[in-house]
């Protein structure tokens, strides 16, 4: 295949990941339409916390027969759906790659970012959906990957483009994709803490809310998707990137806003991980404290990315990618009118 | 420990300010609410919210050249600012003093946990406690077998699990702990992050960054030390007797432009081919300087981070005496096409001294607006395929004179004169390579030898950068630790009931903030399942055999 028909093909993938993403979040609109009404009974999970029945334990708390199957069934078409789109989505990322020439990683500009990101995010749902009875989320995953797929269309589409030369390292391979998943847990997380924070106002014993799983239960799986991610982000931004960061520009940590964000970002999550553990703090607080992680990490992503002209991470448009090299001149040229040596403290590292 | 709940961290709670202090209470209480988790909190969301400035506002460290324009911009904020370190947040007097607050509030809390671990290290597990069945993780079953019998039996199954395990003689039950490592690791990583800060602020302190605009060509090499750099900044303890004594010059540049595909027009494939030797008198090497790929010699590292034009210009004087000559750096001012400005003096220049600014235009195209009218001129592309300069003329004091340091890409125009045609327009001149214009009034005549190219070779010295990095991958297994080992205690009791039959419970305590019901239920039924399955062999001596050989 040549470059333009795989281009095509990412294309045609990621239009068909989306149907299949729509037709996923019909089926689980069916599945919840039908438990609308039927109170919540509290079972008795086997470590001894009350679980609420979940869709798929619907069967067990559902009285009519009926409306047990038909949940049932619709849960699990939209489970297979979900896992289809998936897939369409991950040929949409490896067409992207091919496409280029030379073929490189999918993730060298927002566009393709967003794709990798909303991908781990469904893949990391399906991953954990079984072991950890997350059939709840799978609404609100489809929904939110089905719009900020539809938005990356619309808004931030590029053709494909080979990389600039600043880009061209083997630690773009690592340092993205350490930011991609932690990016796609973080934002599993936020998910998981909103729900959280809405179910602990809410009083209803039926609707979607009080399907949820208990508080306790919820703040848990936030948790490891945050301890999943944090580790993650912590290799991305501050081993890898510094080690990227050197090698392109002579200096492991320049203090440019997209670094100073991913810092904050990594500040942040690290007091929400210290909070779970601080009395006072637990429950509610640490969750409004994940809630302002995911802000800072995705205004690093797009507030960055289009309102800072002076980070070198600026790859927003297409015209932006060459910046990195050369606007970088502006600056140490410029500083370099005070011709003669300038002896002083250097403020960057301290 | 009586609470088997109690996490180490809920011993260090801030408490309220106790009336009757006298002043070693007062320490201690300060002490106290310093090394508190929620300080510690605190310190930690204070940090994220002081980087926010620098990121908003230009920093004199990363973009001086902004900082002058927002100065330029906002008069009478710019002050206010400045008192405020907002241009240099990250050495200011109030970021430091949070993340010292911070690196204080650290060490506080990890040397007792230090200690309390030691001790935990050496600790037996816990005691049972009485009523087994009340934790949140239990199951029990009965059996014939004799309570010892179990026990001796859960001792063999918990410790093939890799628990500590304690039995005391007469005890009716049986008490393991495991996953000291968690903690372990936390502490780890709390150490790391100050290694980090040392090998961060070694870097700052005894590095230095400098950049030199070099020329391809053996007769403009450099060799390392401090009065060949164009800007030059060394941390406060730095000792130019460290910088390594290299030298090195560029032979070639090379790079390719794309012509076709979305991203033509730009440049990739920089490539600055260099000689280099390591000290004066040692042997000429070749390196292909490139971004992403520096080259290091001893502890320094040299990078090639940007290029450009310098037209070759030589100016001679009304008395036909060359005034000036060489190439001279453009600066691009258009990334994509680099058009590019700058400046060349004449200051010996006879009778009146020269001095010339203009922009280079390495593929020279008028522009056309909507309409098709010609408009301002341009560059179409990066690549020199039709190279031009545009020049106008000052005369007078170009600013040379008075010896100060003036920049050499701006021409100060104070004392000056532009030189005018006739009909009082400004005097403008249009060269292409090889070509002369001679200045009217018998001012002398400017020509357009060729055409050079500049690199920017960024040269640092960072020591401390290995010690910081094996500080953050360290911090990262420390982590890895304290986030995913699970510190946990088990408990086995047998005990003899009415009818003869003896009644088993097991129990499972999860000590970690994250526990995971689904493991702690998996690991309580291996147990279990374990401890029947010995007892069934124990009743089938050939069973046994089978489950031997089932796990070999």
């Amino acid at each position: 295949m040549i470059d333009a028909q795989w281009e095509t093909l990412s294309n045609q993938a990621v239009a068909a990941a989306g149907v299949v993403y729509f037709l996923a979040l019909l089926a689980y609109a069916v599945q919840w339409a039908a438990l609308r009404d039927v109170p919540v009974r509290q079972l008795v999970g086997t470590d001894g916390e009350p679980v609420a029945a979940g869709p798929g334990d619907a069967a067990a708390d559902v009285p009519d027969e009926e409306v047990a199957h038909r949940t049932e069934t619709a849960g699990r078409l939209g489970l297979l759906l979900t896992g289809i789109g998936a897939l369409a989505h991950l040929v949409a990322l490896v067409a992207r790659g091919m496409a280029a020439d030379p073929n490189r990683v999918p993730w060298g500009n927002m566009y393709e970012f967003t794709l990798a990101g909303t991908f781990v995010v469904v893949a990391l749902f399906l991953a954990t959906t079984g072991r950890w009875r997350l059939s709840w989320l799978g609404p609100i995953v489809v929904g939110f990957t089905l719009c900020v797929l539809l938005a990356d269309v619309l808004w931030l589409y590029e053709p494909v483009a080979p990389l600039t030369e600043a880009l061209e390292s083997y630690w773009l391979v690592i340092h993205v994709v350490a930011a991609v998943i932690a990016t796609g847990a973080f934002t599993l997380g936020a998910i998981t803490s909103i729900l959280y924070l809405l179910k602990a106002r809410s009083t209803r014993q039926t609707g979607y809310l009080a399907r949820l799983p208990e508080l306790a239960s919820l703040d848990r799986i936030s948790y490891r998707m945050h301890a999943f991610g944090f580790p993650v982000w912590t290799f991305g931004v501050l081993i890898s990137g510094p080690i990227w960061a050197h090698q392109a520009w002579s200096s492991y940590w320049n203090w440019d806003p997209k670094e100073v964000w991913a810092f904050i970002t990594w500040v942040v999550y690290a007091a929400y991980l210290h909070a779970r553990a601080t009395a006072g703090w637990r429950g509610r607080n640490a969750a409004i404290l994940a809630l302002v992680g995911a802000a800072t990490l995705w205004f690093n992503f797009i507030g960055i990315n289009f309102f800072s002209t002076t980070s070198q991470h600026s790859y927003a448009e297409g015209a932006g990618t060459e910046r990195s090299v050369v606007l970088r001149l502006a600056g140490p040229v410029e500083a370099a009118e005070e011709v003669g040596v300038v002896v002083g403290p250097d403020h960057a590292g301290t | 420990m009586t609470d088997p709940l109690s996490r180490p961290s809920d011993a260090r709670q801030a408490t309220a300010l106790p009336i009757d202090l006298d002043a070693r209470g007062l320490a201690r209480w300060t002490w106290r609410q310093l090394t508190s988790m929620r300080t510690a909190l605190v310190l930690l969301l204070l940090l994220a919210l002081a980087s926010i400035p620098g990121s908003v506002f230009p920093q004199e460290d990363v973009d001086s050249l902004a900082v002058s324009q927002w100065r330029d911009n906002h008069p009478r904020l710019a002050p206010i600012w400045d008192r405020l370190d907002l241009f240099a947040v990250y050495g200011s007097v109030w970021f430091s003093a949070i993340y010292i607050l911070l690196m204080i509030s650290l060490v506080g809390c990890i040397i007792p946990r230090l200690f309390v671990y030691a001790r935990a290290l050496r600790a037996r597990p816990p005691r049972a406690p009485r009523h087994l069945s009340r934790l949140p993780e239990s199951t029990s079953y009965t059996t014939a077998a004799a309570p010892e019998v179990v026990l001796e039996r859960a001792t063999t199954v918990i410790r093939r699990r890799r628990f500590r395990v304690e039995w005391e003689d007469g005890s009716d039950a049986v008490a393991a702990e495991r996953g000291h490592l968690r903690e372990a690791g936390n502490l780890l990583f709390h150490l790391a992050v100050i290694v980090v800060l040392v090998g961060v602020a070694i870097g700052s302190l005894f590095g230095y960054k400098g950049g030199v605009i070099m020329f391809n060509g053996e007769e403009y090499g450099f060799s390392n030390n401090l009065t060949q750099y164009d800007d030059f900044a060394g941390g406060s303890l730095f000792d130019p007797a460290v910088m390594e004594p290299f030298s090195f010059s560029i032979t070639d540049f090379d790079v390719e432009w794309l012509t076709e595909g979305p991203q033509a027009g730009t440049a990739r494939k920089f490539v600055a081919h260099l000689d280099y030797e390591t000290e004066p008198g040692a042997e000429t090497q070749e390196y292909d300087l490139r971004v992403n790929h520096p080259l290091s010699i001893g502890g320094t590292d040299v990078f090639l981070i940007g290029h450009g034009y310098a037209p070759v210009i030589t100016v001679r004087d009304g008395e036909g005496n060359v005034a000036q000559s060489g190439p001279t750096v453009f600066l691009p001012t258009n990334p994509q096409t680099f058009e590019s400005f700058g400046v060349v003096k004449a200051a010996d220049a006879q009778p009146t001294q020269l001095g010339l600014e203009g922009s280079f235009y390495p593929t020279f195209s008028m522009g056309r607006d909507s309409r098709g009218n010609l408009t301002m001129p341009g560059s179409a592309f990066g690549n020199a395929i039709d190279p031009l300069v545009s020049l106008q003329v000052y005369t007078g004091d170009v600013g040379l004179d008075d010896g100060s340091s003036a920049s050499v890409y701006v021409l100060d125009k104070s004392r000056a004169t532009q030189l005018l045609k006739e009909d009082g327009q400004p005097f403008r001149m249009d060269l292409r390579p090889g070509e002369t214009v001679t200045l009217p009034d018998g001012l002398g005549s400017v020509t357009f030898e060729g055409l050079q190219r500049w690199n920017k070779i960024q040269i640092s010295r960072t020591p401390g950068k290995l010690i910081a990095l094996a500080g953050v991958v360290t911090a990262l297994l420390g982590l890895l630790g304290s986030l995913f080992v699970r510190p946990r205690r088990l408990w086995v009791r047998a005990r003899r009931q009415d009818d003869g039959s003896t009644l088993v419970e097991v129990a499972r305590l999860d000590r970690s903030s994250g526990g995971d019901p689904e493991t702690g239920r998996d690991e309580l039924a291996d147990v279990v399942a374990a401890l029947q399955q010995d007892r069934q062999g124990e009743q089938d001596p050939s069973d046994q055999k089978d489950q031997r050989e089932d796990m070999s």
